[in-house]
């Protein structure tokens, strides 16, 4: 299945969730996620199962004005 | 009167309105802060320099964002979420770089859940080059957001109606820009930015354009009631230093302002008493 994570295309089998995305790329606490510009809370990662050409945005922290 | 009352009668008021503006604070969604002054914390020159600045600053909120994990710029802002918690500062998340209603309630909902807090200051950007708001979607966009629980500070122009339309769809106050972001350039509309705080009853702070101290002072000095500025303390030579003289300035201004300014004269009145003046003939 293919899926774009942060604008980097990736890899990951069927089924896979969005927390099985977040051990691939070793996101670091604190972050949220976005699946298709929605939000996706992070009590429903372990559960959200993820689909073909997926779009998910993974944000932390930064400095802001 | 004569000199004597006046110096008697100004003995007398200062204690009276020292009393009144200490309890004088910022109150934004039934909540108070205890500084007029909302802090950025992008563009310093280091981590060490922002701690610095806004310990200095002492403001009400700091403002923060949110960018993609792995790139140039949260690599960049590693230590940034330490810093956050050892500042202890409240935090106002923006939506910045947001051009859609889309892109900034997703981006708001996630800030919500990093920064475990219902404060956004909304930004919806119209044109990258001015960075001026959109303002035909804003006010739908602000509803949605305060639908879903947010407290909202809409960052928008100085335009009035597009003001009461925000107060009308649920803003407890709201953010007019002074003149572009990071230009520095001051209040570019103060009849608008004037007309604006004489016509709407809910707390205005300015946010964006601001350069100088003496712009921050002006406005409070109009009745505004805060605020919100980056740039021109983090690009200052001293930003510590800069940092604190913008606080002395929103403190100043709103003083001023609840003093109550004199009203211009266009002919000169001696201020020193002119009966008894040496050498002086009636003709």
């Amino acid at each position: 299945m293919r899926l774009i994570v942060n604008q980097i295309e990736q890899e990951l089998p069927d089924h896979s969730t969005i927390d099985d995305v977040l051990e691939m790329i070793k996101a670091t606490p604190p972050f949220a996620v976005a699946v298709n510009f929605e939000f996706v809370p992070k009590s429903t990662h372990s559960e959200h199962i993820l689909n073909e050409g997926d779009q998910l945005e993974i944000i932390s922290p930064v400095t802001g004005g | 009167m004569n000199a004597v009352d006046c110096y008697q009668n100004s003995a007398m008021t200062i204690p009276l309105q020292n009393k009144l503006h200490s309890a004088d604070t910022l109150v934004l969604y039934g909540e108070t802060f205890a500084s007029r002054l909302l802090l950025g914390t992008s563009r310093y020159p280091s981590p060490q320099v922002l701690e610095n600045a806004v310990r200095s600053a002492n403001p009400g909120m700091i403002t923060v964002s949110l960018r993609r994990q792995g790139s140039a710029t949260t690599e960049a802002h590693s230590g940034f979420w330490d810093l956050l918690k050892k500042m202890a500062v409240p935090v106002l998340p923006n939506t910045a770089g947001c051009h859609s209603p889309q892109e900034v309630i997703a981006t708001a909902k996630m800030a919500r859940e990093v920064f475990e807090t219902d404060w956004i200051k909304l930004e919806l950007i119209g044109d990258d080059y001015t960075l001026q708001p959109d303002t035909l979607r804003l006010v739908a966009t602000a509803e949605t957001l305060i639908r879903d629980g947010f407290k909202v500070l809409p960052y928008c122009t100085e335009d009035l109606i597009l003001c009461q339309r925000l107060v009308d769809v649920g803003c407890q106050a709201v953010m007019p820009w002074a003149a572009p972001i990071g230009t520095g350039q001051g209040p570019l509309n103060p009849y608008a930015l004037q007309l604006l705080r004489d016509r709407l009853k809910v707390p205005l702070l300015v946010d964006a354009g601001l350069g100088l101290p003496s712009h921050a002072c002006t406005v409070m000095e109009w009745g505004y009631d805060g605020v919100l500025l980056n740039t021109a303390v983090a690009l200052a030579d001293d930003p510590i230093a800069m940092a604190n003289a913008f606080a002395m300035a929103v403190q100043a201004g709103r003083s001023a302002h609840l003093s109550g300014a004199m009203k211009a004269q266009v002919s000169a009145q001696a201020s020193t008493p002119l009966v008894g003046t040496p050498f002086w003939h009636q003709e």
